[in-house]
């Protein structure tokens, strides 16, 4: 029995040394709107529809409103509803574009094989995380939302891959 | 009678002391939130006031302005008054607690305790115990099965350590040889008394562990199997008082333990003999210290099962705390 308490009481000792040490370790907390979180290239958040940055079709819609990434969604979060390019006015660079487009992120688990199965890279999964909203129906984004690239409060950690090879 | 020496001077001296001590109980929940993040690697409260120093301003607003609710099964009489009894017995007990020496203030001689009563000991003793009755009745008013559980726990803590904590301080009567606290501390000029019973210190900090419900002897609360022990039936502005009574309950208890073990405001003399306020100061560091240990211990150690701390007590602390006592004893006695 004074074995164990010796032992015992040795046993906390060496607790509190361990403690102690962490006592005096930065804490490990991100301070979120003072300071960015990181991210890592390949994080997937909130999805994107991306334009022609250059070349011919600079300022199009990447979007053809072929229904692919609708087709191909685990959880049918993603409504498109195509129209044609007529009289003058080319949104896209073929004959069809997304007339609506819209992705329910209630329903969206973030798989990214929307972003797959698109043939053009319309749809890109960026890093926008903040998403919260006041209804359900606020958080079915539409087209025009989706159209607005976000910048995220975030660092982009560089991890050796794939970074700026998404979507092309 | 002389209405300065005997009236307005006592009156400023509890009002100063219940002041400082609520004001120590709530930032002792700001502090123990604060190390105990830091301990966990986090920043803990810092939203509220630069370093969240304005958290328990905030966390006593928030109480206050709560929905006062009085559940219809307890006993409604002894549901309300059962904080109170905590929170006053917390109180009672600093007033016999020397902090500093006699000094002169505002040209009065001033004795920087409240209270100097012959058998200042005794007294800690009694009104110490008293706080237990404020979670017994309170778990026992609440009708509830956790708040009884926990209550019984209490109950039956206390009869544990009670007996540990009344020995372990015997040793310390012996050596000193008087209850008055001011004496105690008069005693530990050169040595504080923590050199001389290393060992009735040890029982006597881990008794007072338990005494404040403190972890790893939480167990009236046992927040994992009990919900919330008992304060589980109580909310708003009872709960908070329940709350500050404990976080002043470490902060008075922290000064027992100064007070008796670390040498109070005198030791050492070198400090405490500069300036009488120096005093003070060496005894609020000490008591900042032992809050610290409070809180380093709950980081550090788990939660004792129920039995294993009635076994821990009764068949281990208290044949510790009576050899301790038998030997102190043949030492003052034969030495």
């Amino acid at each position: 029995m004074l074995r164990d308490s010796i032992v015992g009481f040795w046993h906390i000792l060496r607790a509190m040394g361990l403690t102690f040490k962490y006592f005096f370790t930065k804490p490990v907390t991100v301070q979120y709107p003072e300071e960015p979180v990181k991210l890592y290239p390949r994080f997937r958040g909130r999805h994107e529809l991306r334009r022609y940055e250059e070349g011919p079709y600079e300022g199009l819609e990447r979007c053809i409103g072929c229904s692919l990434c609708a087709a191909y969604c685990p959880t049918q979060c993603i409504y498109v509803q195509a129209g044609e390019n007529k009289d003058g006015i080319q949104r896209s660079p073929g004959e069809r574009y997304a007339e609506i487009y819209e992705i329910n992120l209630l329903r969206c688990m973030f798989c990214g094989y929307c972003e797959e199965a698109c043939p053009t890279g319309a749809i890109v999964l960026r890093r926008e995380f903040a998403l919260a909203g006041y209804s359900r129906q606020g958080l079915i984004y539409t087209q025009d939302r989706l159209l607005q690239p976000a910048e995220p409060n975030a660092v982009i950690l560089d991890d050796g891959t794939a970074a700026g090879t998404r979507g092309k | 009678m002389d209405w300065v020496a005997d009236f307005w001077i006592p009156l400023i001296k509890a009002v100063v002391v219940v002041l400082v001590l609520l004001l120590g109980g709530a930032y002792m929940t700001w502090g123990e939130r604060k190390i105990c993040a830091r301990f966990q690697v986090r920043y803990g409260p810092n939203r509220a006031g630069p370093f969240g120093i304005l958290q328990p301003l905030a966390d006593a607003v928030k109480a206050i302005f709560k929905e006062e609710i009085v559940p219809n099964h307890v006993d409604k009489i002894i549901y309300v008054m059962a904080p109170g009894i905590s929170f006053a017995a917390v109180l009672i007990t600093f007033a016999v607690i020397p902090f500093g020496p006699e000094v002169d203030l505002f040209g009065q001689r001033v004795g920087l305790w409240v209270g100097d009563i012959e058998v200042g000991l005794l007294f800690l003793l009694a009104i110490a115990a008293l706080g237990s009755y404020g979670i017994v009745l309170g778990g026992w008013s609440s009708n509830n099965k956790y708040s009884l559980l926990g209550a019984l726990r209490a109950a039956a803590q206390m009869i544990s350590y009670e007996l540990i904590l009344g020995i372990s301080l015997l040793a310390v009567v012996l050596l000193a040889g008087s209850l008055n606290l001011r004496e105690i501390v008069d005693f530990q000029g050169t040595w504080p008394l923590l050199v001389l019973q290393p060992l009735g210190f040890l029982i006597f900090l881990i008794a007072i562990l338990a005494e404040s419900n403190r972890s790893p002897f939480d167990l009236p609360e046992t927040e994992n199997e009990l919900v919330s022990g008992f304060m589980t039936e109580y909310g708003g502005i009872k709960f908070a008082l329940y709350f500050i009574a404990e976080y002043t309950a470490m902060v008075v208890n922290s000064a027992i333990v100064v007070t008796i073990f670390l040498g109070g405001w005198k030791w050492p003399a070198l400090i405490s003999d500069l300036h009488p306020l120096a005093g003070v100061g060496l005894f609020l560091a000490k008591v900042l210290f032992v809050l610290f240990l409070y809180v380093w211990i709950r980081a550090s150690i788990p939660r004792v099962r129920f039995d294993k701390f009635m076994r821990f007590s009764w068949k281990f602390m208290l044949p510790l705390a009576f050899v301790n006592l038998l030997a102190t004893a043949a030492v003052v006695a034969f030495l």
